[in-house]
């Protein structure tokens, strides 16, 4: 396991190295530079300020200052955002995508598995149909329709749920742990006030970010949806399913506690790639329900061909992806201890 | 392809699967059948009609008099929004003229009076050649690199298996945007046309992100194949692996590639209208579900007046189309490998 985890390790630099190499030269050999986009072209000396600001005169020495600079923590400033770096977009947009992602990947979760669970032991029959078809109703319609019509809908015509924006400060609230507002309590007041303070404001935060996360989470479910259904099938099948059946198991039991167990195995080979989608944000979800979260940040940064804002988005992904990836190959091995992560 | 199947029985029945023959079980599959009829049709109805979809639009060689016309400019400037119907006054500011049935408005017009069911028409075309171009081109490079990569193995099939991998972790939209932002302008001067280059580059840049799923299916099955008994004997008569791998194997990787082809159309048409989301999809004024949807949506979330034909009609389109692929694509795999279905997305 510890060789595992250092083998997957040491890869880690050099896959990030090639993500920077390549998204640097996309970024770079596309026409359309930063500095010349201006309707009247910039003064030399403006542009060649600007370029020593950016550390951009040379290609070569765009692509060698930055990497050691983002180690620190410094990703340089952005082209499209004057006065702002990289490093306070991407500081003031995580949390933001992340709270947002989380809640949406843990209703995609759960709702997910249990419809895929339900349509599999039914299988072939009305409610197999009827739960498969809404599940593949939300990768089937485009999502800023779906999230469009669920805003109309359920918080402008029958105003179930908040319309207003994001409230700031909404994302440190909702991450508990991980935001900066609960350790700060924790230093002030101690562990049992921090903890309360923070489940006593959850449920009203959650209420204020279900919607935009329902939208968001339609199109994870829908495959984790569907995966589970097939690898559901597959074990139901199975003989010890008939053993565990057959000496007088509930059918509750068996499914929810024997079969899950090996069926969730092709969910979660999805879920890592898929949670890092999530969680760097929804363009069109933060669109919709004008959230300051990343997504945004990332497709105005490539549409404007802002570079040190694409390479700082882009790294971030990647190394969420990479974790993430990390993470779901452990708990293979967690949730099947037959499956050995060292042998692989 | 029935051969096939008997070339892969020769080998000894797999487990699991069946007698019947593959059309037959094809033919039994009620998502197939639901799925692919209605696709059939959808794609019928549309290829069909474009002889009158497009004789209306400017520059087509429509005559000012008709009165059925698909791609309509409404006279009545005041009002050209027209909600869902079958009858319209002939002239719209003579309040004793008669009605006429006007099959151009059973989805209603948009804002600038134009026919919303002769626009979906015209955009059922446009994704589902984006949706088809793209899962060509998966086809091609992904059937190619995922071929090379299981059949070569070693440090050929680590190369780009590690590409394939480095290439999941570039986010699409970086792709997509700065591929147009390369080749539109230079394709424009080759065609001397914006729209085509438009459309061409649609095609290219959606259907270059969506080889990925394909070359990895494609290269676990050639290395599962590679191991097979009739490659072997292939081999160890003599047979040049350019044959093998054209002869032996490609017909054995049909239903995996079909299987994923189908899949892919859906993923593109879904990616175009969230490029036309962006503004920066298939060019105003040749229309696609996607942009459809897209100019629909402020107008029929307009709480006073909802125009909601203008998003209803292009979206439920999508929707059922897509709903059909996915069903379509689903029968298939199960028909095409019952056993291994559980291992992929």
């Amino acid at each position: 396991m510890v060789k595992f985890l250092a083998g997957r390790l040491i890869q880690f630099p050099i896959i990030l190295a090639v993500i920077y190499v390549i998204t640097f030269l996309l970024a770079w050999v596309a026409p359309g530079s930063p500095f010349q986009r201006t309707e009247r072209p910039l003064a030399p000396q403006v542009q060649e300020q600007l370029k020593r600001q950016f550390h951009a005169e040379s290609w070569h020495g765009f692509l060698l200052y930055y990497p050691p600079q983002m180690l620190k923590g410094n990703f340089g400033p952005s082209f499209n955002y004057p006065g702002r770096s990289v490093s306070q977009i991407l500081s003031d947009g995580l949390p933001v995508s992340i709270a947002l992602g989380g809640l949406a990947m843990s209703i995609a979760i759960t709702i997910g598995v249990f419809i895929g669970t339900l349509a599999a032991v039914f299988r072939g029959r009305a409610l197999d149909w009827v739960s498969l078809t809404v599940a593949l109703l939300g990768v089937s319609v485009p999502s800023f329709v779906a999230a469009a019509v669920l805003r109309g809908v359920f918080a402008y015509h029958w105003t179930i749920f908040p319309l207003g924006r994001w409230p700031s400060g909404i994302e440190t609230r909702l991450i508990g742990p991980l935001g900066h507002q609960f350790w700060d309590t924790l230093h002030a007041s101690g562990f049992t006030s921090a903890l309360s303070a923070w489940a006593g404001s959850f449920p009203q935060y959650l209420y204020a970010a279900l919607l935009p996360a329902i939208a968001l989470s339609l199109l994870p479910m829908a495959y984790i949806t569907r995966l589970t259904r097939v690898s559901m099938i597959d074990v139901l099948g199975s003989d010890y399913v008939r053993t565990a059946r057959a000496k007088g198991l509930s059918r509750p039991r068996v499914i929810f506690k024997h079969c899950l167990r090996n069926a969730i195995l092709p969910v979660l080979s999805y879920i890592g790639p898929a949670a890092a989608a999530t969680l760097v944000g929804s363009f069109v979800v933060e669109t919709v329900f004008q959230i300051p979260g990343l997504g945004q940040f990332f497709v105005n940064s490539v549409q404007s061909r802002d570079q040190t804002l694409i390479l700082g988005t882009v790294m971030t992904y990647s190394v969420l992806l990479l974790g993430l990836n990390l993470l779901v190959d452990v708990a293979y091995g967690w949730v099947d201890p037959r499956i050995s992560v060292g042998g692989g | 392809m029935a051969g096939t199947l008997t070339a892969a029985d020769a080998t000894g029945p797999m487990p699991g699967s069946r007698p019947d023959s593959l059309w037959r079980r094809v033919l039994s599959d009620r998502r197939i059948l639901i799925g692919g009829g209605t696709l059939l049709l959808v794609v019928l109805v549309s290829i069909c009609t474009l002889p009158f979809t497009l004789r209306d639009t400017p520059g087509g060689t429509s005559s000012a008099d008709q009165p059925n016309r698909w791609y309509f400019d409404s006279q009545d400037e005041n009002n050209p929004r027209i909600a869902p119907t079958l009858h319209v006054k002939q002239d719209p500011y003579d309040d004793k003229s008669p009605y006429v049935v006007a099959t151009a408005f059973i989805f209603g017009t948009d804002d600038l009076g134009r026919s919303i069911a002769g626009r979906c028409l015209v955009g059922g075309v446009i994704s589902l050649a984006v949706g088809i171009a793209a899962a060509g081109i998966s086809i091609l490079l992904g059937v190619t690199i995922g071929m090379i990569a299981g059949f070569k193995g070693g440090w050929v099939d680590a190369g780009l298996m590690r590409t394939v991998d480095i290439l999941y972790g570039l986010p699409y939209l970086l792709q997509v945007i700065l591929f147009k932002v390369a080749f539109e302008p230079n394709l424009e001067k080759i065609t001397g046309s914006a729209q085509a280059a438009n459309i061409i580059v649609m095609f290219v840049a959606i259907g270059l992100v969506s080889w990925l799923t394909m070359a990895r299916v494609v290269r676990g099955q050639v290395l599962s194949l590679r191991g097979q008994p009739f490659v072997e004997a292939a081999r160890a008569m003599g047979v040049p692996e350019i044959r093998i791998f054209l002869r032996h194997m490609l017909p054995n990787l049909a239903g995996p590639i079909i299987v994923y082809a189908t899949l892919t159309v859906p993923q593109a048409v879904l990616q175009e209208s969230f490029l036309s989301f962006l503004g920066i999809g298939v060019k105003a004024p040749i229309p696609s579900w996607g942009s459809l949807a897209k100019d629909g949506l402020t107008g029929a979330l307009n709480p006073q007046h909802s125009e909601w034909w203008r998003l209803a009609f292009p979206c439920a389109l999508l929707a059922m189309t897509l709903l059909c692929l996915n069903y379509l694509g689903d029968g298939l795999r199960d028909v095409f490998d019952p056993r291994k279905e559980a291992a992929k997305i």
